[in-house]
């Protein structure tokens, strides 16, 4: 029987309406030496206001650089069983779609060799195996490989790659994310399993600008579907939301930010040329606006975290792309992006920060984009800029 | 009994497998959706076939014993399919109008939490805090449990003007999302760390500990093969300690966490937007940081009272301006909130227009 903790602080997080972490951990400390000491360590940070985990070091598994993060207690002597208590990165399916067969095998792979505490998922997007000893790691990454699973990316490396639901469930993607997803995984292994980048890169492919995949917040590459032509409108199903009591007018006209509908009390037109996309009124009145035409993406690049120079969202690069398979354009940008970050990056400078400080020019002339008004807020204010040789000449 | 086989560089399963039969025939071809109550929507394919998704709040750090159980569900009433969403939520996607109804009673008697749908409060998106990280300057699971019990019923029952997207991340790294959330947390440090020279000399490398601060405060100490400090520089965001461990930035009664506001990822009506700083610090309380509640229930309130149907939080406070929100909120304005980081000239206000 795995030892039993006082916990008079967590066990006030099992009250209230929202499942409790806490009840999760005792769940697991029922059985798990590991999960028990997990618990009495968490309940000692509570009581010293501070955690008590150390990171680094080197583990992993044979072959693979990236996968497995090292976790210790500070406190092994108190804490035993949680001295190494290493988290594992399972890579997860597209759109994050399991079925029950699998979720039980995980979870009998994971009793045998683990704490049994998960999330699902991880901030970025893997089925995270939350806590085990370096021993353990070759037997968990044999039982999961040998059913088809892999481990997912750490370290600077290419990160587990993630998308929104798309067209599996959704009627406004304009793209396979999903596959898009899919694609990226499989095309480059290599990159997310044995880290040679300056630092992490993530992807994140949405169908759309409502961007449920928070892409262009938390993405090195951004993957965002769009279209080039008009929205199709169901004049019927307009009159619908409005006998349903939508005042169209105030939720949607007034709403549109490139004020490009009008509505009469009958009809909702729409100026296409004005439209800038943004799919606020297609997402109200998903009945009786359709995007039409030509799908695609939008390419955008940067985003991350505050560190070091604070936080960015991702910046348009590429316009419009087409995204079908096999994805030939896209990865031939992603692969000069990469050349660019590898030649240039200093250790720990994601791509984004490498473009502030040599300059969007040079990204755009090493992967070969043409300079475009539709990557910028607006033109510079200053009268600071350079001409090559090359400009002097045109 | 010897392990089996192993494979690298598989990848992951192909996702089709995955799919519900309904899923895979609809692929691509779906119609639109409506959302029927806060815990179920339903999507019609241009074919009229149609999926329905209930949808479980879940505090993202699972036991198996609770995963058997999602699985046993999804084989009950969904013939084993079941998804998750960015937010960590559980999404049961139902093939069989008939099994909602007592999928959605066997749920309630667990006393699971089904919810957030539409205009709402969904799951908190974190970080691992205390329970697995070394940089946590606040817990995350127990600052979600304390949020989402707070405003639990604007998860189940009642609407806001638009959805309102929580965060919490227990480090200024923030693993999570932070940094563009409605209303989020974020845990910070406010001590210069101290650092162990013994240690540093066996376990950092000197250039890339240097270069991992963000305003160049930390020079070398060559006497002792390791690092200084300057003090006036130093703002403890702690990446130092992350790429160096003998600096150590924890302080128990100096961390706590501040509230920033008014970010968004999507697109829609008004561009993705970064949070801001609406409440520099707030101690750590555990197990069940009421300040902090409170203080996010202010916020909440005057975003509930103040907008307009569709608005997000920043949309509402770009309206109504900065100056109001804080008058509303009742919240002190400091010179934490004025920026001198990297973009502070941008922030500064170039017009005689506002409010007083």
């Amino acid at each position: 029987m795995p030892k039993k903790y006082d916990t008079p602080l967590l066990d006030e997080l099992e009250k209230g309406p929202f499942p409790s972490f806490v009840t999760e951990i005792k769940k697991a400390a029922a059985r798990s030496d590991m999960a028990a000491d997990e618990l009495g360590q968490l309940e000692k940070s509570y009581r010293d206001k501070r955690g008590y985990w150390k990171h680094g070091g080197i583990v992993g598994v044979r072959g693979y650089g990236s996968g497995v993060i090292g976790r210790y207690s500070s406190l092994p002597d108190q804490f035993p069983n949680v001295a190494n208590f290493h988290t594992v990165r399972i890579n997860s399916t597209s759109g994050f779609f399991y079925t029950s067969q699998f979720l039980n095998e995980m979870c009998d792979i994971w009793d045998k060799y683990g704490s049994g505490l998960t999330n699902l998922h991880g901030s970025t997007g893997d089925l995270v195996l939350l806590g085990t000893d370096t021993a353990n790691l070759e037997a968990i990454f044999a039982e999961f490989s040998s059913r088809g699973w892999d481990l997912g990316g750490s370290g600077s490396a290419m990160r587990t790659p993630s998308c929104c639901v798309g067209p599996a469930r959704c009627e406004w993607s304009c793209i396979d994310t999903l596959d898009i997803n899919y694609a990226i995984t499989q095309e480059w292994q290599d990159e997310m399993h044995r880290p040679a980048f300056p630092y992490k890169f993530k992807f994140k492919t949405a169908g759309c600008a409502v961007d449920c995949i928070a892409s262009i917040a938390r993405a090195d590459c951004s993957i965002i579907g769009t279209w080039k032509g008009n929205i199709a409108v169901d004049q019927a199903e307009v009159a619908n939301y409005a006998k349903k009591g939508m005042n169209i007018t105030e939720e949607i006209v007034n709403m549109c930010p490139s004020k490009c509908m009008s509505y009469d009390g009958k009809e909702l037109k729409i100026t296409d040329a004005d439209c800038i996309r943004c799919m606020h009124c297609i997402a109200k009145m998903t009945k009786a606006l359709k995007p039409t035409g030509e799908k695609g993406a939008s390419i955008l690049v940067g985003s991350k975290a505050p560190f070091v120079i604070g936080a960015t969202l991702s910046w348009v690069i590429v316009p419009f792309i087409k995204m079908e398979p096999p994805y030939d354009e896209f990865k031939d940008l992603i692969r000069k992006m990469w050349e660019f970050w590898d030649e240039y990056g200093k250790n720990r400078e994601r791509i984004g920060e490498l473009i502030i400080r040599k300059g969007m020019r040079e990204f755009l002339e090493f992967i070969g984009v043409e300079p475009q008004p539709q990557q910028v807020k607006e033109p510079r204010r200053d009268p600071f800029f350079f001409w090559t040789e090359a400009d002097l000449q045109k | 009994m010897s392990a089996p086989q192993r494979k690298t560089d598989i990848g992951p399963p192909h996702y089709k497998q995955f799919l519900p039969p309904v899923m895979q025939k609809n692929y691509g071809d779906w119609k639109h959706h409506e959302i029927i109550n806060p815990g179920v929507m339903v999507h019609v394919g241009n074919s009229g076939d149609k999926i329905w998704t209930v949808r479980m709040q879940s505090p993202r750090l699972l036991s198996t014993d609770t995963i058997r159980d999602i699985a046993a569900l999804a084989e009950k009433y969904c013939g084993g399919h079941v998804r998750f969403t960015t937010r960590n939520n559980v999404e049961f996607l139902v093939s069989d109008e008939k099994n909602i109804e007592p999928l959605q009673k066997e749920l309630k008697d667990k006393k699971q939490m089904v919810g957030g749908i539409g205009p709402m409060i969904s799951n908190v998106v974190h970080t691992q805090g205390w329970v697995h990280c070394h940089s946590a300057a606040s817990d995350a699971s127990g600052l979600v449990k304390v949020i989402m019990d707070e405003f639990a019923d604007y998860c189940t029952t009642k609407t806001l003007p638009n959805k309102v997207r929580m965060a919490v991340a227990c480090c200024v790294n923030m693993c999570g999302a932070v940094h563009c959330s409605d209303i989020a947390v974020v845990a910070i440090h406010r001590k210069v760390p101290t650092i162990d020279h013994d240690k540093v000399k066996n376990m950092c490398e000197v250039p890339s500990t240097i270069a991992a601060c963000p305003t160049g405060a930390i020079s070398p100490e060559p006497s002792k093969k390791s690092v200084k400090i300057n003090a006036d520089k130093c703002m403890y965001c702690g990446n130092c300690f992350t790429v160096c461990p003998p600096i150590e930035i924890h302080d128990p009664e100096m961390d706590g966490v501040a509230i920033v506001v008014g970010g968004k990822v999507g697109n829609l009506r008004s561009n993705p937007k970064f949070s801001k700083l609406a409440i520099p610090f707030i101690k750590n309380n555990p197990p069940r940081w009421p300040e902090v509640t409170a203080a996010m229930k202010n916020i909440l309130d005057a975003y509930i009272a103040g907008a307009k149907k569709h608005e997000r939080v920043g949309e509402w406070i770009e309206r109504i301006g900065w100056e109001k929100f804080f008058k509303i909120t009742n919240l002190p304005f400091t010179f934490q909130h004025i920026d001198d980081f990297t973009i502070a000239r941008e922030t500064f206000r170039t017009a005689a227009t506002f409010k007083w």
